[in-house]
């Protein structure tokens, strides 16, 4: 019996499991597993199907995305299934009905290679062979994934709930509604859940995880916190009964077909089909408008369905079998309710601002068992195995905390579901919402703006167009290569090296930390000492307690006592979380986030200097202001702080200025460089060609919790005494040989025998073998591009990616498999050594 | 060939509970969905499956809000042949009209298109309606076009002067004659309703929808407000789980003298 | 004087158990200020006999209606008749049960008189001159709706099981006056009449049998319901199901329980895996006894039975059927 109806309601539990869909009961298994007691699951609703998504899913799970997180939260999700005997195979097909598709459905080639999921590329006349059915005459071909398959969800939350209760650990209680959620003053100003109130009684807890789906806002509410998610429609439709369908006595006797260009899927579901969509406009709900069960008429998740929504299509599917929808009727159509975040991730981990509350929500039927063993083994080791950057519940800056932003988002890429989302496409929604204080300035020069943690950065200008002939750079044939991509940003790189650029880098993000423990604090989080001289600096890593980075940064030690710490835009609010959920209790350390308060300007190139010493009377030469060192200066009246480093490997400057002075600083650098020809360089160069040529690495990118500080080339000669989170691991990395060595590489010939022009990869690419095998180092990782970008400066087309050390060897030809085709390419520099500049005499002299 | 015509409502389709606003005027139909009340559902599958055996053919009619012409072009999408929307400026919404109203209007606007296109041979009601439930629209229609009616019916036979319909009693069934033409009130588990295919939904959307207004008559029963039925509360009394269970429940069956 | 007129139904002069209830709703009616007494009406020649035990059940005065298309039931001629009653007596109110009949023959008197009818009243609120504050049942009885009702003759059916079918304390060793009325007709009131029955073999019915074994989507195949006909058969019972069952073609509409089906009352009703929507509820609602079969011992129906077992009907139903062959044996 898989309910508790007539126990007693318990008054306390060291953990409260909100929800019994198959991402809650999955919790509850995997807690268990991992040797928690004490835990009490409730939900609203009955079981087996509590109403949640879970209880219309259509179940199927096409294990390739782009994305390596969720392809390896999906190929889990499979493992776990099939080991509960609850996954049943049957094949799919995203089929294409253009050409643009078509090169898509190569780039998932890519994909599923670097994965190691079987697929391969078919013919219009191959899927009629498996698809008796379709309609092929429309079709361009096919991606053919043989293990896509459908699991029983209801079943395997079950089974995860009796696994959890044959180890005594959990009591289940179906229909209790959870009325409150009490919270406390926890350390540092942050809340701490301490109680579930619900309508059969009060239960203390020392944690509750929200597993809730589509009511996890109306949840988090109740503990004054926000689960960044929207409730959003998804139409189905069940048509039947259908003959051949129905002769297959199975449950499914064809693949299931993925028409991406409709946004639609047909998949059999014994004797009828199911039609899916994507395709309809954004239909949204509050999760406080959500009925209720008994106000249901299907369930809470299963609406009625608004056909006209759905009748084009009707259509397109009709267009594509029309055999068998022709007859058929429609027994079943629902407006199915489903989770959808700002940026289509789930919403895993611990709540930013309530300690001990945590989030398993936004999770799909495909990724559920694994987010669930991420979330358990979080809650568990402090750090899941998978490492958890994207889905991540802390990565959402403040302004992204509110309906309005998780909506205009939603809105935006819900048509994306199955689009054709390019790694560089920009969000077109929740634009100039954050700028720069000098951003009419760098409008007025023609900036492109990418998004840099929601805020407008250049990231090249149209008013350096004219660079491009006097550099002779070269452009991209493919529009795809070309996409999101401009020759200017490898013009504004050769001019920047040539004399001057100023860079606008706002968006960095700004902490400081002071009081008496701040150094002793700082010691314990980081792999490189803190301990140095005021004025001078720190690059460390962050590590988690598995050793793999949780984040890499640049520290300024401005007085005894005070540190101020820059980090990227991307990660911004998850090192906030890292470094303010770890702070003392003591009180001893003082964290300010100044973010706001601070925009940043670098100002680099061979004639910087030229143009600093115009800014400020004080010394700037290379013994008044030495490579690593940090001053405040004035420029006339303004203080600003100069940080002498660079990421684009040439002299010079990041100017720190509060952000009320930043329009003049802006416009006085400007003046300044103008007799050196400055010219206002873009993200273009900063983030990847300038970082490129100096092999910098980029958190997110080489950076994550897979490798290693050794692996990445990172290691420093020495290991502070200090005690720091992951140090034990970070030790033994030393001691081991490492399997992999993250090297630049480049590329030897770019010409596509398909299209017959140059192609140009974008990232994500596998690396294999001359003869197109993946390379998988002994730790079972597979070689991937991390970065793909122009060498200006050097001359080639670069490509950063971990190899096994046999082949981690200068000189070594491989090939680097892109839109299903290989291209040769050669390991320049193993390790961490600049490709450009090796000795860096250009930025340290 | 037969002429059919049958006459249906728009209502909401409501979950376990009915949730009704909070001044108790109206039901709460912001998540609900609507439907045609479920005897016409029967009706109008009945009206397709004469047209089919026979020929001929079948009209849906409705007197309803806007709204209502999703119910018509649903008929349409199941395989009826023409729809007409009878409207007025106070059907909004929820809003009903009376049933000596609604029998008025309906019986007016029969004449009229009786009058331009020839008679209905057949003319087909639900018993009574899911919402309001006045068992008599159908009745008082009837009478004012002078055609005999039978209610509570669960088998038509059509034949060229008259049709034969069977109503279910404690015991089986009635069988009444009626002769043509005639009006019947059907009933749930008449037939089997069909649901539209794709194509039959896409031709619905096309389908033209005849529209006219007429103006209410007085009626006499007023709705003024609603209230839940009393939920009734029940100490269960657990026999047990499982196949264990077996002895209790047969001693229960014994207890109730039963066995 | 004025004179509440109650409908006695009756089949081919057999009275039923809800028949009488139109007098108890008669009694409400007068008490709450409508009308100074009750008449009485039974239809057709066939019906004579059952008038003089009418008094018991507070009948002033029993009216005999009598014509030669009166034999058996036909609603349009029944209708005309109750009509020519109200035109004959001018009465304060017609009422009958809110049977299938009922409800037909006072929408016939209703729109031949051209006044209002309001169906399924369980309550009468207040009453004044043309004017009644009245309470009746919407959505087959899941929701109230209180409304008035202006008439100069207040028809009415009240819902059936609510009003007192019994025989009154009052009257006691009453009689009533019987008279007989010969009703005018209409030449076409006889063309709708029941002209043949078909009886169905079975001598136990749905609506009859003292044990129903119901099924719901829990059964889950038209194969599931092998040990619910054992069982029911075991027992002299019936077997009923939920709408899910009939629209997945499971079983016959003919067994559906429920709003759009069979409303029964059976001793002890056995609900196997049905969760319980208020749309079956109102259909079993009046069995005097419930078992609730089902797997979740959260379903609706397991909170609303007398009785429950948490399990699997496949496994329990046939060792309820065994345990009964053993005992018996």
């Amino acid at each position: 019996m898989s309910t508790a109806a007539n126990n007693d309601f318990p008054t306390s539990a060291k953990v409260v499991v909100i929800g019994a869909g198959v991402v809650g009961n999955g919790v509850v298994g995997h807690l268990a597993e991992l040797g928690w007691r004490d835990i009490v699951q409730i939900d609203k609703g009955p079981l087996p199907n509590p109403g949640g998504s879970t209880g219309h899913a259509s179940n199927f799970i096409f294990p390739v995305d782009h994305n390596r997180e969720m392809a390896a939260l999906n190929l889990d999700s499979q493992r776990q299934y099939t080991e509960m005997g609850v996954n049943t195979e049957c094949g799919g097909i995203e089929i294409a009905r253009t050409e643009e598709r078509m090169e898509e459905l190569r780039r998932r080639m890519v994909s599923a290679k670097n994965w190691g999921i079987p697929a391969r590329l078919v013919t219009p006349a191959e899927i009629k062979e498996m698809v008796p059915f379709i309609n092929e005459e429309i079709l361009h071909g096919g991606f053919y994934s043989p293990t896509v398959s459908v699991v029983d969800s209801l079943r395997a939350g079950t089974i995860f709930r009796e696994r959890a209760q044959a180890l005594g650990a959990l009591q289940t209680f179906a229909n209790v509604e959870v009325e409150d959620l009490i919270v406390e003053d926890g350390r540092n100003g942050a809340k701490r859940i301490v109680a579930v109130v619900t309508d059969r009684g009060r239960i203390d807890a020392e944690y509750v995880v929200i597993c809730v789906g589509v009511w996890a806002p109306k949840l988090a509410a109740m503990a004054g916190t926000y689960i960044p998610l929207t409730p959003a429609v998804h139409q189905m439709i069940d048509v039947g009964p259908i003959p051949v369908l129905e002769e297959t006595g199975k449950e499914l006797g064809f693949p299931i077909i993925r028409d991406m260009d409709t946004f639609c899927y047909e998949r059999q579901s014994a004797g009828s089909m199911e039609v899916g969509s994507y395709a309809h406009r954004p239909i949204f709900m509050k999760a406080e408008e959500i009925p209720s069960i008994k106000d249901s008429r299907l369930s809470p998740t299963e609406l009625p369905i608004t056909m006209d929504d759905f009748d084009p299509q009707l259509e397109q599917a009709l267009e594509l079998m029309p055999d068998i929808l022709g007859t058929a009727e429609i027994k079943y159509a629902i407006n199915g309710l489903l989770s959808l975040t700002p940026d289509a991730f789930p919403l895993i981990g611990p709540m930013p601002d309530v300690e001990n509350l945590w989030s398993c929500c936004a999770v799909w039927i495909k990724e559920a068992p694994g987010a669930a063993r991420m979330l358990a083994e979080w809650m568990t080791h402090g750090q899941p195995e998978i490492d958890p950057h994207h889905s991540d519940i802390t990565r959402f800056y403040e302004y992204a905390r509110n309906d309005s932003h998780v909506r205009a988002r939603c809105a935006e890429h819900f048509q994306k579901t199955y689009g054709i989302v390019h790694p560089r496409e920009q969000w077109a929604s929740e634009r100039g919402v954050r700028t720069a204080p000098y951003h009419d300035r760098t409008e007025a020069l023609g900036a492109v703006y990418f998004l840099a943690g929601g805020m407008e950065r250049p990231h090249w200008y149209e008013s350096n167009a004219g660079l491009v002939e006097k550099f002779g750079v070269e452009g991209r044939e493919h529009e795809w290569d070309a996409r999101w991509w401009s020759p200017i940003i490898n013009a504004e790189h050769l001019a920047m090296k040539d004399s001057v650029g100023m860079v606008d880098l706002a968006p960095f993000v700004v902490f400081e930390f002071d009081g008496p423990g701040t150094k002793d604090f700082l010691q314990s989080m980081t792999v490189n000492s803190v301990d140095v001289a005021v004025g001078k600096s720190i690059y460390t890593p962050l590590l988690d307690v598995n050793g793999g980075f949780r984040s890499d940064l640049t520290m300024l030690r401005i007085a005894e006592n005070t540190y101020r710490v820059m980090t990227g835009a991307f990660d911004g609010p998850r090192d906030k979380y890292w470094f303010t959920s770890h702070l003392p209790a003591d009180g001893s350390v003082h964290f300010q986030d100044l973010t706001s308060s601070y925009a940043v300007i670098g100002l680099w190139g061979p004639n910087a200097r030229n143009v600093m010493q115009k800014l400020t009377e004080s010394d700037v030469s290379h013994q008044g202001f030495p490579y690593g060192t940090t001053q405040e200066v004035l420029f006339g009246s303004i203080p600003v702080r100069l940080f002498r480093i660079s990421y684009v490997g040439e002299l010079g400057w990041e100017i720190y200025v509060q952000t009320e002075h930043a329009r003049a600083v802006w416009d006085k650098v400007a003046a300044a460089g103008q007799e050196y020809g400055i010219v206002p360089v873009g993200a273009g160069v900063y983030g990847t060609t300038g970082r490129l040529e100096k092999g910098y690495r980029l958190m997110g990118s080489e950076l994550d919790g897979e490798y290693t500080v050794v692996e990445a080339g990172l290691a420093r000669p020495k290991v502070k005494s200090a005690d720091f989170i992951g140090k034990a691991a970070y030790l033994e990395h030393r001691e081991e040989d490492p399997a992999a060595i993250l090297c630049t590489l480049t590329v030897e010939d770019h010409m596509s025998a398909r299209d017959g022009i140059k192609r140009y990869m974008v990232g994500d690419e596998t690396i294999t073998t001359p003869d197109g095998e993946r390379i998988v180092d002994r730790k079972g990782r597979v070689s991937v591009v991390t970065t793909a970008g122009s060498g200006p400066s050097y001359g080639k087309f670069l490509l950063l990616s971990y190899l096994p050390p046999a082949l981690a060897v200068e000189g070594t030809d491989l090939c680097v498999y892109y839109m299903d085709e290989l291209y040769p390419v050669k390991v320049a520099v193993v390790g961490s050594t600049p490709i450009f500049d090796p000795t860096d005499a250009r930025m340290k002299s | 060939m037969p002429r059919i015509l049958v006459c249906v409502k728009r209502v909401p389709a409501p979950g376990a509970r009915i949730t009704l606003t909070a001044d108790h005027t109206a039901i709460d139909v912001k998540n609900l969905g609507f439907t045609t009340s479920p005897h016409e559902e029967c009706a109008v599958e009945e009206a397709i499956r004469l047209v089919e055996l026979h020929g001929g053919s079948a009209t849906v009619l409705t007197l309803g809000p806007a709204e209502a012409e999703e119910q018509l072009r649903y008929a349409v999408s199941v395989g009826v042949t023409t729809a007409v929307h009878v409207t007025h400026p106070s059907l909004v919404g929820e809003s009903d009209w009376d049933p000596q109203a609604t029998a008025a209007a309906l019986a007016e606007v029969i004449a009229g298109i009786e009058a331009a296109d020839g008679p209905f041979d057949l003319i087909l009601f639900g018993n009574e309606s899911a919402d309001a439930g006045g068992f008599q629209v159908g009745v008082r229609v009837a009478r004012k076009l002078g055609r005999p009616i039978v209610n509570g019916i669960k088998s038509i036979t059509l034949g060229e002067t008259a049709v034969t319909a069977q109503r279910e009693s404690t015991s089986g069934f009635e069988v009444y004659n009626l002769p043509l033409p005639a009006v019947l009130g059907v009933k749930e588990g008449l037939n089997l309703p069909r649901y539209p295919t794709l194509p039959g939904r896409l031709k619905s959307k096309k389908a033209p929808v005849a529209t006219s207004t007429v103006e209410p008559v007085a009626g006499g029963l007023v709705t003024e407000n609603f209230d839940n039925a009393a939920e009734l509360v029940v100490q269960t009394t657990m026999l047990g789980t499982g196949e264990a269970a077996a002895p209790a429940i047969v001693d229960l069956i014994e207890r109730l003298g039963l066995l | 004087m004025s004179e509440i007129l109650a409908l006695f139904e009756h089949d081919r002069g057999e009275a039923a158990e809800t028949s009488y209830q139109s007098l108890g709703f008669a009694r409400a009616l007068l008490a709450a200020g409508v009308g100074t007494s009750i008449t009485a009406v039974v239809i057709g020649a066939e019906a004579d006999g059952l008038a003089a035990d009418l008094a018991a059940y507070g009948a002033n005065s029993v009216v005999r209606v009598h014509h030669r298309d009166l034999t058996d039931y036909a609603p349009e001629a029944w209708g005309e008749a109750v009509a020519e009653l109200i035109a004959a007596r001018a009465p304060a109110a017609v009422v009958a049960t809110g049977t299938d009949r009922g409800n037909e023959v006072l929408a016939y008197a209703s729109a031949i008189a051209d006044v209002a009818f309001a169906a399924n009243v369980t309550e009468i609120r207040s009453a004044a001159e043309a004017h009644l504050e009245l309470t009746r049942v919407r959505w087959g009885g899941s929701l109230l709706e209180q409304s008035k009702l202006i008439a100069s003759v207040f028809v009415l059916s009240g819902t059936a099981h609510v009003f007192d079918g019994d025989p009154t304390p009052e009257a006691v060793g009453a009689t009533a006056a019987l008279e007989t009325y010969d009703a005018v007709l209409s030449e076409t009131a006889a063309r709708t009449r029941v002209t043949d029955r078909v009886t169905l073999s079975s001598g136990i019915t749905l609506t009859t049998a003292a044990v129903v074994v119901s099924g719901g989507r829990g059964v889950g195949s038209a194969d599931g319901f092998a040990p619910l006909v054992d069982l029911a058969g075991l027992l002299g019972g019936a077997v009923g199901c939920s709408r899910v069952v009939t629209n997945n073609g499971w079983r016959p509409h003919s067994d559906q329980v429920g709003q759009t089906g069979k409303r029964i009352a059976p001793e002890l009703y056995i609900a196997c895996g049905i969760s319980g929507a208020i749309q079956h509820w109102v259909g079993m609602m009046a069995s005097k006894h419930v078992l609730a079969i089902n797997t979740d011992g959260e379903a609706n129906m397991v909170g609303k039975a007398e009785y429950a077992v948490i399990g699997d009907l496949h496994k329990i139903l046939p060792a309820v059927s065994a345990e009964i062959r053993r005992r018996r044996s």
